[in-house]
């Protein structure tokens, strides 16, 4: 997403409907009622639409005022209760990565109160809240380094507000009044005034355009290592996940899906059974799937699974839906076998020639697999038809705007009529978009629709690990070009495949080149001359998705594997060589000495350690707009690799929380740890082959090495946190690898293939 | 009619007796902070005390429970070593997205209950629950932060 939502970044552009209104609509849909939900209602929903801006005035503005610049209008995102607490609606849902204390701190820096008070609620739709370039999501690592400026100034801006409001009050001049963790003061007469008691009459003020902010050099909040405000209640059970829901005479539903996404149920063979099993209240045909209401969700569960279902068939075979022999193994074929030349995403200099003039040119393809996200709550919906005619919907996701037009959609109703609730997820790397069959939303509403009723629907855990949207199945190959002394002169890069920018937001994309799917390989760091990267389009049947670090979650592990078989080709040291191609750049150079320096100066191994040998692999990325080096130490046993520590140099340019930053860049090794190792969903015959965590393996506490994170603020523009840690893990993994064993995994995840003995 | 005692109280509940107690406590009783995660005993979301040891609940029938105290994360601050573990968990900040914790804070307590100093392969061998966000380390600091 980062480069989607950059409008700076060369062949994106965001496209405002009022004055461009773009020609293409999304290619016809042949995924149904909710494919077609998809496309162009996600562009009307994220973009700027000055329509519905009347909608959004709020007391501070005269009628007929255009809607203020989003992040700016105070009551928008702040309740000031009389007992000083303070409710923060933000625009971003929290997952895990810790952006509610984080705005907390930002807010509270400004405002002047204790991130402690807020509490943090993710804000209902609204043009308000489209601080991400305009508009309005939780991904791309964006969320901090977006609205760092803008929610500081709305901190500033409450405060001057509740500075007015008592001078008035205390009828004393605004520059004799200083305030205090939430409280006004005068110390001339020593009198004070909360600002709970103020906040009524300080939002019937105009906000002053220009107010000052706080000198950095006097920060309490923002960058300390402030303790999570979310913590105790996820220690006692009390936090409330969409899982957790209850609405007042809700029935439960549970889904039995057709096993290949596409099929329609025909025939259900028993269900006058099904209808009289306990509890049951009705049985129900949707699209692609068949669900059973109940007064309770185990008992929907266990009817929905008696039902015997007849399926439609699927094609055959082909590429276009997931047919009756579509396979993963089919699909990289067909990435491999592309013949299409496709376009140029990255050109510089003179890529034949040198390779022309090479004195030795190394060749290596590169894969990797469809990944489930597998975040620990499964996902659920609840919908509620109310009596005005309005309809409110509770779920797990990262754009509410969207929800709730797609929604809107599938209710039949305008959108301004459905209201979204956004609770905290229990997890998300990407799994809360859309994704058209790929939500249980959809469902609530129909089920709610066909029942009268509110209705929950909970997918069990094999049923999201057969429609969850996934990580897409990827292709490199690469070529580089060696001179007499081994130094690459030239780098060509041809990838093959979709990435999730193109299938969801490819109306935005003003380059057939997806961002999402090249990232990771084009823009490097690297001073090699000539370079040639292509990207084809080959679409998948299958509904993918945006993957914690997205494109560099494969992209940078093939491209810094490839780097240390060229430094191997040309027979230099990784590291050196890395060093060497860095000369133009102090910060990637800083960063991989830094990350040297943490792991007691480089050495690749093989070494002898406890429990046998041991080597490294060293690896750098520059994802979401931070840049980070890493360094793995792997030893092998019984075939397996065994990661100890991890070593992560992590410059996000500057922070906000050090102890939260640290803990995101853990998490995604962690993640990207178990990714390299472990992770596929594999297709046979249509069908996925994993139902489960048995069958879906992901990093259990056994394999999780040490990780040593050390944040290097280099000053440049602020850059994401929750995904760049992940990229740099699988190939310093990979090369350390290589180092140890001699063996080159090209094909993910490394559990498919057996390690030598060392 | 089945009868259990859940932290220290009565219930009387009315289920079919191969309902798993994860859904009983859940949607029946509505203590929601024991987590659903797999149903099949990998995950350990859905982690309670049955007599005091840690038990995945959508394993349970309700049927077997039978007379064991259920012990859930409701209740777990009014256990003297559950306290510790919640305050282990927050000095040492462990949750991110926070879902699996609660039945991570139940195996913790658990283990601290039956073996007050574990090694830390104790610890590795009891605590087996998955965390997607990976908070292993922190999860296995805290542990030693409540034994100290």
């Amino acid at each position: 997403m980062d480069q989607l939502l950059d409008p700076a970044h060369h062949g994106i552009a965001l496209v405002d409907p009022a004055t461009e209104a773009p020609q293409h609509r999304p290619e016809p849909s042949r995924r149904g009622l909710l494919a077609a939900a998809g496309g162009a209602l996600v562009l009307s929903a994220i973009l700027p639409v000055r329509a519905a801006r009347a909608e959004a005035q709020g007391p501070a503005e005269g009628a007929g005022a255009l809607a203020p610049k989003p992040g700016t209008r105070v009551a928008a995102f702040l309740e000031i209760h009389p007992d000083g607490t303070i409710k923060l609606l933000s625009p971003f849902v929290e997952g895990g990565q810790g952006i509610a204390t984080g705005l907390a701190q930002i807010v509270g820096e400004e405002l002047d109160v204790p991130p402690s008070r807020f509490v943090v609620e993710c804000a209902p739709p609204g043009p308000d809240y489209a601080v991400v370039n305009g508009i309005r999501m939780t991904g791309g690592s964006f969320s901090t380094r977006s609205s760092y400026d803008v929610m500081r100034r709305l901190g500033a801006t409450a405060r001057d507000l509740m500075i007015r409001a008592a001078a008035s009050r205390l009828k004393v001049g605004d520059g004799e009044l200083t305030t205090r963790d939430g409280i006004v003061l005068h110390a001339a007469t020593n009198r004070s005034l909360a600002y709970g008691e103020l906040a009524a009459d300080a939002l019937k003020l105009k906000p002053n355009e220009a107010v000052p902010l706080r000198d950095p050099k006097t920060f309490r909040y923002i960058r300390q290592p402030v303790p999570r405000i979310d913590v105790r209640d996820k220690a006692t059970g009390r936090a409330v996940y969409a899982i957790d829901q209850k609405v007042d005479g809700m029935l439960y539903a549970a889904v039995q899906h057709a096993p290949r996404l596409g099929t329609e149920p025909e025939t259900l063979k028993n269900e006058a059974e099904v209808k009289a099993m306990p509890g049951v209240h009705a049985v129900h045909r949707l699209p692609g799937a068949v669900a059973v209401t109940a007064d309770s969700w185990w008992r929907a569960r266990k009817a929905v699974e008696a039902l015997q279902v007849g399926w439609s068939a699927a094609k055959p075979s082909g590429l276009d839906t997931v047919a009756a022999d579509f396979s993963s193994a089919g699909m990289l074929g067909a990435l491999k076998g592309s013949a299409d030349p496709g376009h140029v995403a990255e050109e510089e200099g003179d890529v034949t020639g040198a390779f022309a003039r090479a004195a030795k040119v190394v060749e290596a393809a590169y894969e990797a697999p469809y990944l489930a996200h597998a975040q620990l709550e499964p996902p659920s919906a609840i919908a509620r038809f109310n009596g005005d005619g309005t309809l409110d919907v509770w779920l797990p996701n990262q754009m509410p705007e969207v929800f709730q037009a797609v929604s809107a959609k599938v209710a039949g109703l305008e959108p301004a009529r459905v209201r979204i609730h956004s609770p905290m997820l229990g997890g998300f790397f990407g799994r809360h978009f859309t994704y058209d069959a790929g939500n249980p939303f959809p469902q609530a509403i129909l089920l709610a629709k066909a029942t009268g009723r509110p209705v929950k629907v909970l997918w069990s855990r094999e049923e999201e690990f057969s429609r969850d949207a996934l990580r897409p199945l990827s292709f490199s190959r690469f070529r580089a070009a060696l001179d007499e002394a081994g130094q690459p002169t030239a780098i060509a890069v041809r990838t093959v495949g979709e990435g999730p920018i193109g299938r969801y937001f490819g109306m935005l994309m003003k380059t057939p080149v997806d961002p999402s799917a090249v990232e990771g390989i084009v823009e490097k760091p690297y001073a090699i001359p000539n370079r040639r990267m292509t990207f084809t389009k080959v679409a998948h049947p299958v509904n993918i998705a945006f993957w914690r670090s997205v494109g560099h979650s494969m992209n940078d592990a093939f491209y810094e594997s490839f780097l240390d078989e060229v430094a191997q080709a040309g027979g230099q040291d990784p590291f050196a060589l890395r060093m060497a191609l860095l000369k133009g750049s102090a910060r990637h150079r800083a960063l991989l000495t830094a990350v040297a320096e943490m792991s007691g100066g480089w050495q690749r191994g093989p070494y002898r350690a406890e429990g046998g040998l041991r080597a490294r692999g060293v690896a750098m990325a520059s994802p979401f707009g931070s840049e980070t080096a890493t360094i793995a130490e792997v030893s092998v046993e019984g075939g397996e690799a065994r990661v100890h520590n991890l070593w992560i140099a992590f410059d996000p340019g500057s922070i906000v929380n050090p102890a939260i930053v640290k803990a995101q860049v853990e998490s995604a090794a962690a993640l990207g740890l178990s990714s390299v190792l472990f992770e596929q969903i594999v297709y046979r015959d249509g069908v996925r082959q994993s139902q489960n965590y048995d069958t879906y393996p992901i990093l259990r506490r056994e394999h999780m090495p040490a990780v040593h994170v050390r944040i290097v603020e280099s000053g440049a523009p602020m850059g994401g946190v929750g995904e760049p840690g992940l990229p740099g893990v699988p190939p310093a993994i990979l090369n350390a690898i290589a180092a140890l064993t001699g063996q080159r995994i090209r094909a993910l995840p490394v559990a498919n293939t057996k390690l030598g003995a060392v | 009619m089945v009868n259990l005692t859940i932290n220290g109280r009565p219930h009387a509940v009315e289920a079919e007796p191969d309902t798993p107690l994860l859904f009983v406590l859940r949607d029946t009783l509505g203590m929601t902070g024991t987590k659903y995660g797999c149903g099949i005993a990998q995950c350990g979301a859905c982690t309670v005390l049955l007599d005091g040891q840690a038990t995945r609940s959508c394993q349970v029938p309700l049927e077997s429970v039978g007379s064991q105290a259920v012990t859930t994360i409701e209740a777990i601050e009014q256990d003297p070593v559950g306290r510790k573990v919640v305050a282990a968990w927050i000095s040492g900040q462990v949750p991110q997205c926070g879902y699996c914790q609660s039945g991570q804070v139940m195996a913790a307590t658990a283990l601290l209950k039956q073996t007050p100093r574990p090694s830390d392969s104790e610890i590795a061998e009891a605590m087996t629950n998955l965390c997607r966000c990976g908070t292993y380390n922190a999860i296995a600091a805290a542990v030693r932060q409540a034994a100290a």
